[in-house]
């Protein structure tokens, strides 16, 4: 069934796997009118999309080495499209961004035009020529454009600071779903989500992964936009939210004009649990400068132009062509996503504060809101929380605090949809959350085994004992991460920004002039990455440890300092340097032509 | 000029143009995001605000389809494009 013509039937194989979902969700909703707990739908909604998943992984196991790092180049465009949506969206995007649009409003907004943005730069100025490069890791690109096994070894280090900082945050993101949905400590959860991790990627690598990330797209997509759309309908705010919600923000506009936004003391915020936040931000006015907003969008673009476990997506495809268009999809793919998300905090912020909806709770007495069911639920997991400040026995704005993953997870509860909907948006978050850490892990450990074992340590090694160190590494990557997510040191948010500062500190220049610049040399790209990643970090500790940073750079755009330093030593030490030789220079007019043989071979 | 080379000259071109496009809805629009908010936008949203919801998100995926399509007429142009097809 998975061989040969598998790619053609790929249409059908996941027509009949939507529907299965679909199917699924009905039997769960019917058994939820029979009487089923909600806490046995959660399990259910989380186990059986992991077996999916896990088979699907089986399936695809491989022993090639053109299979397991680049799903043989025969992803077809709108499939890979899925597949890097849902490498892509990570459990930030599908857990916190509605709460942090609702939190922060426009300067949070920041984000949503920075992780769109940044395709237009993959496919123009990256992507496609990387496809022709023929390439097997964004290291392999490096270490063979410049030469030398400094070269790639260094972009292997910027390459694993980034997505190190990245995939802690998504296994902690697993491990929070798991512990929820399977109603476990933390602690071994986080194993738990690994497990389900390595089941996807371990024995068919790239291939693996890609079929597994088609699957998991339906399954978050489905989540995500079924709740969106049923909370607009449910509250008569229209059958099309993404059309239709102009009269609610307008109206959320008018309330936060009648509350007025009353600032808490520092006595007063002490008694709210941490991690909770009021509404302070306006929602849809501009409260941010402009250079804060660009500022941080840029950031975030560049930062998408050098995340390896994304440009490797592209390596998949049959064809450069293929390649550029792949991009196109992708981008639609996230954009169903990333344009419901300010719908859904709208929906969410309106139906709590509105005191003439019957779910709004601004307005009414404490103790009311203290008895509601869904308030004791969501104040038990600490993630709600109310307290009578100035004493008049009545809910204010100020008075109402909430965490930002409650936006996601709460909302369809407090618009009063069945508890199927609520085991959905677990499965949803948990399918987000694996996918984005399958391709980070695998990214780290294909860069490690390929450029680091095979070309530098033992190029003799046969194709089996290398894909055995893959395999390892796989191992050893994803038990190092979940070690450090069960920590619990950085929220997923913080981390997940860190990470596109760091990759665009050390690899955005050196990639982007590499087919760009045809002067760019060996010397000067060391130096780019190298100056690049140690400025960027070093900013990033000075301004952790009280420093008060400069051009209103932050520490979550400290990649914008470090790039630019990156650039500046990239073309100094370049031009004070020889230029390329003929071949290096050849190899890259090579690049920049569509037709012809790929620079490097199938097999390498 | 060697075929290859004016073929590199009008893909630079076409980066140029799709990145002064890219710009203008990624930063451009948002030097005047205070400004911009007083009009009513697309579907009666504050126009910024739509913008960052909808409108330049949107716009970076019909830019993405477009670059690929023009490219691709360069490279037939100049008989680099591939064989065989996607």
């Amino acid at each position: 069934m998975i061989k040969g013509n598998f790619i053609d039937n790929l249409p059908k194989v996941y027509g009949i796997y939507t529907g299965g979902f679909l199917g699924f969700i009905i039997i769960m909703s019917i058994a939820e009118q029979m009487g089923m707990t909600a806490k046995t739908i959660g399990i259910c909604f989380v186990a059986f999309t992991v077996a999916i998943y896990a088979i699907i992984g089986y399936l695809s196991r491989t022993a090639q080495a053109d299979a397991y790092y680049v799903a043989g180049r025969q992803v077809p465009t709108v499939f890979n499209g899925m597949a890097t949506a849902a490498d892509w969206m990570s459990g930030a995007s599908f857990v916190a961004m509605a709460g942090g649009i609702y939190f922060k409003g426009y300067g949070y907004m920041a984000l949503l035009v920075g992780w769109t943005g940044g395709y237009v730069l993959v496919a123009s100025l990256l992507a496609p020529y990387l496809r022709k490069f023929g390439c097997y890791t964004v290291p392999d690109f490096i270490g063979t454009r410049y030469g030398g096994n400094l070269s790639r070894f260094m972009a292997v280090v910027v390459l694993t600071v980034a997505s190190f900082t990245y995939v802690t945050a998504q296994i902690n993101a697993t491990g929070t779903i798991a512990s929820v949905a399977l109603d476990i400590p933390f602690q071994y959860a986080v194993y738990v989500g690994l497990i389900s991790i390595l089941l996807c990627s371990m024995l068919g690598g790239m291939r693996g992964v890609t079929w597994t990330q088609v699957a998991q797209y339906i399954v978050l997509i489905i989540a995500y936009l079924l709740p969106v759309f049923w909370i607009s309908n449910k509250m008569g705010a229209g059958f099309f939210p993404h059309f239709m919600l102009a009269d609610e923000v307008s109206r959320i506009a008018e309330l936060e004009a009648q509350f007025g936004f009353v600032k808490n003391t520092a006595e007063n915020l002490k008694e709210v649990p941490k991690g909770l936040a009021g509404i302070t931000k306006a929602h849809s006015a501009v409260n941010a400068t402009p250079w804060a907003f660009i500022s941080l969008a840029l950031a975030m673009m560049m930062g998408t132009a050098s995340l390896p476990h994304v440009m490797m997506r592209y390596f998949t495809t049959p064809s450069v062509k293929a390649a550029r268009k792949s991009v196109g999809w992708s981008l639609f793919f996230i954009f169903l996503l990333y344009s419901s998300a300010p719908m859904l905090a709208t929906l969410s912020k309106l139906s709590l504060i509105d005191p003439s909806l019957p779910t709004g709770i601004i307005g009414k007495s404490i103790a009311e809101v203290q008895s509601i069911d869904w308030y004791q639920n969501w104040n038990q997991a600490n993630l709600m929380f109310v307290s009578d400040f100035n004493g008049n026995g009545t809910l204010e704005l100020n008075e109402f605090f909430m965490g930002g993953k409650a936006v996601v997870l709460a909302t369809p509860e407090i618009a009063g949809l069945p508890y199927v909907i609520s085991g959905l948006v677990a499965a949803g978050g948990m399918a987000a959350a694996m996918s984005t850490a399958d391709g980070l892990i695998l990214a780290i450990a294909n860069a490690i085994s390929h450029d680091v074992y095979y070309k530098i340590i033992d190029p003799k090694a046969e194709t089996a004992k290398r894909l055995v160190v893959a395999r390892v590494l796989l191992v050893v990557i994803g038990f190092a991460g979940a070690t450090i997510a069960a920590l619990e040191i950085q929220g997923i948010l913080g981390s997940v920004i860190w990470a596109f500062d760091f990759a665009m500190s050390g690899l955005f220049f050196p990639l982007v002039l590499g087919v760009w610049w045809k002067r760019a040399n060996k010397e000067g790209a060391i130096a780019g990455m190298f100056l690049g990643l140690v400025s960027g970090a070093a900013y990033l500790v000075w301004v952790r440890t009280g420093g008060s940073g400069f051009l209103g750079i932050t520490q979550l755009t400290f990649g914008i300092f470090g790039s630019a330093v990156s650039l500046v030593a990239m073309v100094v030490v370049s031009l004070m340097t020889q230029a390329p030789n003929a071949a290096t220079q050849k190899m890259v007019d090579e690049v920049r032509v569509p037709a012809g043989k790929s620079i490097l071979g199938k097999q390498h | 000029m060697s075929k290859q080379e004016q073929h590199w000259e009008k893909s630079k071109g076409l980066l140029m143009m799709t990145l002064a496009i890219w710009f203008v809805f990624s930063i451009g629009i948002f030097l005047f995001g205070a400004e911009m908010n007083e009009v009513t936008g697309p579907f009666g949203y504050p126009l910024t605000y739509w913008f960052t919801c909808q409108g330049s998100l949107g716009i970076f995926v019909i830019l993405i389809f477009w670059f690929a399509n023009r490219q691709e007429k360069i490279d037939e142009e100049f008989g680099f494009s591939e064989r065989g097809d996607d």
